[in-house]
């Protein structure tokens, strides 16, 4: 499989201080590729620059050396008019930790919708547009009555996480960041977005890259891990290498201190 | 032996919207114990009612909370009962808080005056309660008390800026107890912790219990992978009902109420079974607890229900010995 998204050497270096500077190498020297209708996770704890390097990719921050390829195109030095940036848009799609900051409290949830029916050239109030409305929101499990017309304080954070990836649906992107997109909702509701990230990849081959610190999930769902330390990937692997033959010893005291559902540990 | 005794405990908050008033049934008719040398753990999800029941379970009672109903009964280590739901908010505060029963609440840290040091604090604490105590007796006690929960005796004489999150969390333990009372209920504890220092704050609960500093833990989180590790018996919470009581392994192996069961489903442990059989959820969401179902509260979520579910609420009966259920699946008629 051709590879979708290539990182290659990309650093950030953040400076602090202003008699004394400080630098932070937030991620340092990092590398790895991505193919279609993969979901690979990206785990390590706060502060490992997880965020930095999703962000590096999303066109948010701006790398401090190396580069991004996505589709044969380098992300930070190829797009330069508003149409390049817009096809980039249309491919490569973000969802994040707070669904309550990735809304407008003003507007009506509609509005997320029909931004992403603009996007992929659709007239918002066509008939057409509503249909598309309608399925997506079937697909990801809410009644429109439910959510339309209603603002996301009326909703709860798993309702919004869902209108997000029903967002997602009408875009369909090649590349799906997903920054801890489950970590602020209820255990017995985690399942459901999970299973549409994995619908999203065998019905659409959407690439999901999956950002958490949470390894059990990551464990769960992912084709392949990478563990980040100090702006380093240490180590990667199927989850079942990372688990049991886990090489760096970062990892193992990670995995050794996670408490799971069925092992007590003795104190 | 039976250190504290809930009996159909009811809190519940008066919300005024709109000159309206409702009220928002949080804690309702709870019953629990907690015995000499264990760890309950309580787990459920978020706005389930738990952090109130410490509250409630304390008789911290601050409006909009207020009390509506049951009992609150601790035996202390002399064999004087308690009935903490009689006692004023003033002998709460003289006579039991603290001395017999002490909390850590979620986000404890931000309790800590961050101009004083540890041992200034600690001192304030112990003046609350015994006022001709001198600093030096309170500042023995604090060092001795650091020591053997594993953290340096340095600690007394920092500020509360110089700990990090779980020496932080740790030395807040350590002054709740310094009075050594029966019950320690801990909200939270470690979830605000990165998993490396989770550990830490787990083991030094452990070792309070383990030199008698307390006799029993009330353990509240949303986090069963976490809960059993410290935890004999385990209760279920639900939209403000317990729904499960059972040791932890029993319960783990062998969850009666649909939602215990589709609670453990959804965990994403790191356990290869786990991956095997993959994730399941819960359809729906938990019902507004101001005007709750008249029947069992889970009924609307749950694959299993039936007519009586929606129409009557299940009691906690016990079905087999320590195992109790909410669920009319499990109650013989």
């Amino acid at each position: 499989m051709d590879a979708i998204l290539r990182v290659e050497k990309l650093s950030k270096v953040f400076e602090s201080g202003f008699i004394r500077r400080s630098l932070v190498k937030a991620v340092d020297n990092v590398s790895f590729e991505l193919s279609e209708g993969e979901i690979v996770s990206l785990v390590g704890q706060s502060g490992s620059g997880k965020t930095t390097l999703a962000k590096i990719i999303l066109r948010l921050l701006e790398p401090s050396s190396g580069d991004v390829w996505f589709m044969d195109k380098n992300v930070w030095k190829d797009l330069k008019t508003l149409d390049d940036l817009k096809w980039y848009w249309k491919n490569v799609h973000a969802i994040f930790q707070n669904p309550y900051a990735s809304f407008n409290p003003f507007y009506k949830v509609d509005r997320v919708l029909n931004q992403a029916l603009k996007l992929i050239g659709k007239e918002p109030n066509s008939e057409e547009a509503k249909r598309v409305i309608e399925e997506s929101l079937k697909f990801v499990g809410l009644g429109p009555d439910e959510v339309l017309g209603k603002y996301p304080h009326q909703l709860s954070g798993g309702q919004l996480q869902r209108i997000l990836i029903a967002r997602a649906w009408i875009i369909k992107p090649k590349l799906l960041i997903a920054d801890e997109p489950v970590s602020m909702l209820d255990v017995s509701t985690r399942g459901k977005i999970i299973e549409l990230f994995d619908i999203m990849r065998k019905k659409y081959g959407t690439t999901i890259l999956f950002v958490s610190h949470d390894l059990g999930i990551s464990y769960v769902i992912s084709d392949r891990i990478f563990v980040m330390y100090q702006g380093k990937i240490i180590e990667e692997g199927s989850p079942d290498d990372i688990l049991l033959n886990p090489t760096h010893e970062y990892t193992k005291e990670l995995i050794a201190s996670v408490p799971t559902l069925y092992r007590k540990w003795s104190f | 032996m039976e250190r504290l005794n809930i009996s159909n405990l009811s809190a519940y908050y008066r919300q005024l919207i709109v000159n309206k008033e409702y009220l928002v049934k949080a804690v309702d008719k709870v019953s629990l114990n907690l015995m000499e040398g264990e760890v309950l753990g309580v787990v459920g999800e978020s706005g389930c009612g738990k952090s109130t029941l410490a509250r409630a379970v304390m008789m911290n009672i601050i409006p909009p909370l207020e009390y509506i109903g049951g009992r609150i009964t601790l035996t202390t280590r002399e064999g004087n009962v308690l009935e903490l739901n009689k006692l004023t908010r003033n002998d709460l505060k003289k006579m039991v808080w603290g001395k017999h029963v002490a909390i850590v609440p979620q986000d404890a840290m931000s309790a800590l005056m961050p101009t004083l040091k540890i041992k200034r604090i600690a001192y304030d604490i112990v003046r609350s309660h015994e006022d001709s105590v001198d600093y030096s007796t309170v500042l023995e006690a604090l060092r001795n008390r650091l020591t053997s929960l594993g953290l340096s005796e340095r600690v007394a004489d920092m500020y509360p800026f110089e700990l990090s999150g779980g020496m932080g969390q740790r030395t807040v333990i350590a002054m709740a107890t310094l009075l050594s009372p029966e019950v320690l209920i801990v909200d939270e504890p470690t979830s605000a912790l990165d998993v490396l220092t989770q550990k830490t704050v787990l083991k030094t609960l452990m070792d309070l219990l383990k030199r008698k500093y307390v006799d029993s833990i009330m353990f509240i989180s949303h986090d069963i992978a976490t809960v059993r590790q410290v935890a004999s018996r385990i209760a279920v919470m639900y939209a403000g009902k317990i729904v499960e009581v059972a040791p932890t392994e029993e319960i783990l192996q062998n969850p009666l109420h649909p939602y215990t069961k589709g609670l453990m489903e959804s965990i994403a442990s790191l356990e290869p079974e786990v991956r095997r059989r993959g994730i399941k959820y819960i359809p729906g969401q938990p019902p507004s607890l101001i005007n709750p179902p008249s029947g069992c509260r889970f009924a609307d979520r749950c694959s299993f229900a039936m007519d009586i579910c929606r129409r009557e609420e299940p009691a906690l009966v016990e079905v087999s010995p320590d195992h109790s259920v909410a669920c009319w699946l499990h109650i013989r008629r």
